[in-house]
């Protein structure tokens, strides 16, 4: 009966379901926060060019 | 660089709202699976990143034909943009399966044809922006960038159809697969849904994306042209 039971029991796998959505999410946010720190720094520097700009003018 | 048009700013939020919805559908809506357990899980995203990944794959082909064809450099800017979300989404795809394999084929790797022309065309890809990098000229790297963009696109459906026609381990979810195939399950009807939803909701995420990372092109070339004006 106890070997019936454990036969038909799905496979402990919790931890790999851990490991899987953290990659997931993890890689996720960090492509977000890629996006989010190229584009200020892009406007920082867009910002930093048209002053240098001005002042040759 | 012109302000976040309101259509982005809702489709933001559509976007998390619909993220959020599939993780709980994920987490505590699709039934256990009796054989694998939790790990089952991860095929909804696993799946939904591959699916992600082909999906921006090709409209890079056709960006890359359009810039060929109309010689915009926007087409480019889309093309980037578009290889950049897939590469990344595809590489989630590929390391989440070597989980999932781990779990429930008990490796965390094999060459099987799947997995061989999945990190093939990965790899294909990462040249890519190596190609890229090593040209200086705009519009030459932009038409460079186009063929290759067209050429490497051979290697996506060649991923695809790979547990189709060579004999495999590798689960066929959509369609009759290898005998050898293990890992396989029947989806009951709300794992089935859920599944549709975490596609549809990862092509919305893709798309959100897609818009976000064109506006971050246009700000890079914006900021290319200004630097050489600044230099002259």
């Amino acid at each position: 009966m106890i070997n019936t039971l454990i036969l038909q029991a799905p496979a402990e796998t919790t931890r790999y379901l851990i490991a899987g959505y953290t990659v997931i999410f993890g890689i996720m946010l960090l492509y977000v926060v890629s996006l989010v720190v190229r584009s200020r720094n892009l406007k920082r520097e867009i910002e930093n060019l048209k002053q240098l700009d001005e002042e040759k003018k | 660089m012109n302000p976040k048009p309101r259509l982005l700013a809702i489709l933001d939020v559509i976007t998390i709202l619909l993220f959020l919805t599939a993780v709980g559908m994920v987490f505590f809506y699709a039934p256990l699976e009796a054989v694998m357990g939790q790990v089952q899980r991860v095929f909804y995203f696993h799946v939904a990143n591959a699916w992600v990944g082909m999906l921006g794959f090709m409209v890079a082909a056709i960006a890359g034909i359009a810039f060929l064809r109309k010689g915009d450099r926007k087409w480019d800017i889309v093309g980037l943009s578009a290889i950049e979300i897939s590469f990344v989404f595809f590489f989630t795809a590929i390391v989440s399966g070597s989980i999932w394999a781990r779990g429930s084929w008990g490796t965390w790797w094999t060459w099987d044809p799947r997995l061989t022309t999945a990190a093939i065309c990965e790899l294909v890809y990462a040249a890519y922006f190596l190609l890229r990098q090593g040209i200086d000229d705009p519009d030459r790297r932009a038409r460079f960038g186009a063929v290759y963009a067209i050429l490497s696109f051979i290697s996506v459906p060649l991923t695809f159809i790979s547990i189709r026609i060579f004999r495999t381990i590798h689960p066929v979810i959509i369609g009759s697969g290898a005998a050898g195939a293990e890992g396989s399950f029947e989806m009951a009807p709300k794992m089935l849904q859920t599944f549709m939803f975490s596609l549809f909701t990862f092509s919305i995420i893709f798309v959100d994306l897609l818009w976000h990372r064109i506006r971050l092109g246009k700000l890079a070339e914006e900021t290319e042209n200004l630097r050489l004006k600044t230099l002259q």
